[in-house]
């Protein structure tokens, strides 16, 4: 945890800063990694041989009829299929909507633009849990609850999405509107067909970054939908393993099978998801 | 006001202008339309009405009786709101310096020229991205009290008596943080990675021939450099902390007892649970105050500093 050029030092002679360096990364990886390690291992266990003492790290026979099981013992199928379509509506409206307001907040002139902008910022501060009580009390007059519409207006109009493509805009020059301006071009032929072309790498970020919050989200569902027909896989995936506690390895085949479409997600775009979160955290 | 005299551009054409400009708003405004009905009615008014609902005797049935300041004060005298409150400052007591101390010491390993260097950042950020759910639940296997993997690996280094983790009341606090800050490092990790593009190398250069060491170029160079993100870092992981809550509530549902019970739970149980709306809206409020004001003493703080 010194500086960062400390292998410097031992330039010529032995290299122990190197050494030290590739110890320590490969004790912090072993700490991130290992709970993912046992998820998986453990899915292919049965579920009296999950603790054993000592550990078994790697079953003698993986058994891979846990993967087929939890698809007859559980409504895994249901809860994959509502969070699928959430996800993919979350995100298309969030892209849509987000990018949409972010170009009036970059690029466009009306007078209260600067103070509905502040707003907007102030309440990516505000806790959610400060404001669900109302939000809930909302969404039930407008008889939205226990519907999959209610997780959808929830995520889709997020603060954050404008946040983030707003700044990526604020990167492009304004005078390239300008001229497009004094061509002719309205403002929307200005958005469709210079800026949103420009901003295709933050509009990926931000596609990845809200479909893995909805596909990861909790507590919205658990508010919000009552129907089991309704129940998201994060859902669906924590009432199994109240209904089904001695169950361990079956639990952790539920695990696996839930973060596996988001690790899919994160290595395929995996620029996309630093890009994003460092655009978001460069400015205050 | 004025008179018109030979030479003013024509009326219509003054006209015309206005009515240019006035479009032009228009078309501003309709871009922010979309999004700002959704967060205005979702967001926006929620926020609001919580003021309002927090002086309130509101509950599922009936309609909002003002009540003054009564929620509060009962908020004064309830034990177990006095227990929210204090196990959510223990966890961001340890929470936030924990993080912050170990995502920066891993983006300053993460920031050489090692091998491999790709696959570290990626698997230090995966954790964030997982679901809380499948993380609490594979965390909360290894916690087991006897034939735990964790108990069993302490037990190699000549521990007797393990902690029982998140069986006892003592330690369920400690296994959350524990699961938080490996869940929030890589998050964290990469804010500081790219607040350390921005150190100028020939500072560090110039500070090696000037012969200061290692520990000291850190404080005197990278650090200060760095204290934009490390602000920025600070409070965002503040913010964090005290609405702390999923993954308390899959991982402990508050207890044993009261031991985990935190304040956004707390608002949980009271609103959605028993349908006290106006009681869990005081609640919030005192969550909702404590993140402004703990925001605002940061940023006077930063500014001082900056001064």
């Amino acid at each position: 945890m010194t500086a960062l050029d400390d292998h410097r030092v031992g330039r010529g002679s032995f290299p122990v800063g190197k050494v030290l360096g590739y110890a320590a990364l490969v004790v912090a990886a072993a700490a991130l990694l290992l709970p993912f390690f046992w998820m998986v291992s453990s899915s292919l266990k049965t579920s009296n041989t999950v603790f054993t003492n000592p550990v078994t790290w790697l079953p003698d026979v993986p058994r891979w009829r846990n993967y087929l099981e939890i698809w007859r013992v559980s409504d895994m199928l249901v809860w994959l299929r509502n969070t699928v379509v959430l996800s993919v509506v979350v995100t298309f409206l969030q892209l849509f909507t987000g990018s949409f307001a972010a170009y009036g907040f970059a690029k466009a002139r009306f007078p209260g633009r600067n103070l509905l902008f502040v707003l907007y910022i102030g309440t990516i501060a505000v806790p959610w849990q400060a404001y669900m009580i109302p939000q809930f009390i909302f969404m039930s007059e407008i008889g939205l609850t226990d519907t999959l519409w209610s997780i959808i207006a929830l995520q889709a109009f997020g603060a954050f999405g404008v946040f983030l493509m707003r700044q990526y805009y604020a990167t492009i020059p304004d005078e390239l509107c300008e001229a497009a301006r004094v061509d002719g071009l309205s403002e929307y032929g200005i958005y469709f067909r210079i800026v949103l072309p420009l901003s295709v790498p933050a509009l990926a970020s931000l596609a990845l970054l809200t479909l893995v919050t909805t596909w990861n989200d909790y507590l919205g569902p658990l508010i919000y939908l009552r129907d089991p027909d309704l129940w998201t896989i994060q859902l669906g995936l924590k009432t199994f393993v109240s209904e089904y506690s001695a169950e361990h390895a079956l639990i952790m085949t539920g695990s696996v099978l839930s973060v596996l479409p988001v690790a899919i997600v994160f290595l395929l775009g995996q620029k996309y998801f630093v890009q994003g979160i460092a655009t978001s955290g460069m400015k205050g | 006001m004025s008179t018109t005299t030979v030479g003013d551009p024509p009326a219509s054409a003054v006209r015309a202008k206005r009515w240019h400009k006035a479009r032009r708003s228009l078309e501003g405004v309709s871009f922010i339309l979309p999004n700002f009905l959704g967060f205005g009615l979702l967001t926006l008014g929620p926020v609001v009405a919580l003021f309002y609902i927090s002086f309130t005797n509101w509950n599922v049935f009936g309609t909002a009786k003002w009540i003054g300041l009564d929620n509060f004060t009962r908020l004064l005298a309830d034990k177990s709101f006095h227990r929210a409150l204090l196990n959510t400052l223990y966890y961001s007591a340890l929470h936030i310096p924990l993080t912050l101390v170990l995502s920066l010491g891993l983006a300053l390993l993460l920031n050489r020229e090692l091998r491999g260097v790709a696959f570290f950042r990626t698997a230090a950020f995966f954790p964030y991205i997982t679901s809380i759910v499948a993380i609490a639940i594979a965390w909360n296997l290894l916690f087991s009290k006897d034939a735990g993997p964790l108990n069993q690996i302490l037990g190699l280094f000549g521990v007797d008596d393990p902690p029982g983790w998140t069986a006892s009341s003592d330690w369920a606090m400690p296994a959350v943080i524990i699961v938080g800050v490996w869940r929030e490092m890589g998050y964290y990790m990469l804010l500081f990675l790219a607040g350390l593009q921005t150190v100028p190398p020939e500072l560090h250069e110039a500070a090696r021939i000037d012969g200061a060491t290692a520990w000291q170029r850190f404080r005197n160079v990278t650090l200060p450099c760095l204290r934009p993100t490390t602000f920025f870092v600070t409070v965002m992981l503040t913010i964090g902390s005290f609405k702390v809550f999923d993954l308390i509530l899959v991982m402990t549902n508050g207890g044993p007892g009261q031991s985990t019970l935190v304040l956004s739970q707390y608002i949980y149980q009271k609103g959605l649970v028993e349908n006290r709306f106006g009681y869990a809206s005081a609640i919030s409020v005192v969550l909702f105050a404590l993140c402004m004001l703990v925001t605002v003493v940061q940023f006077a703080v930063n500014r001082r500093r900056a001064a």
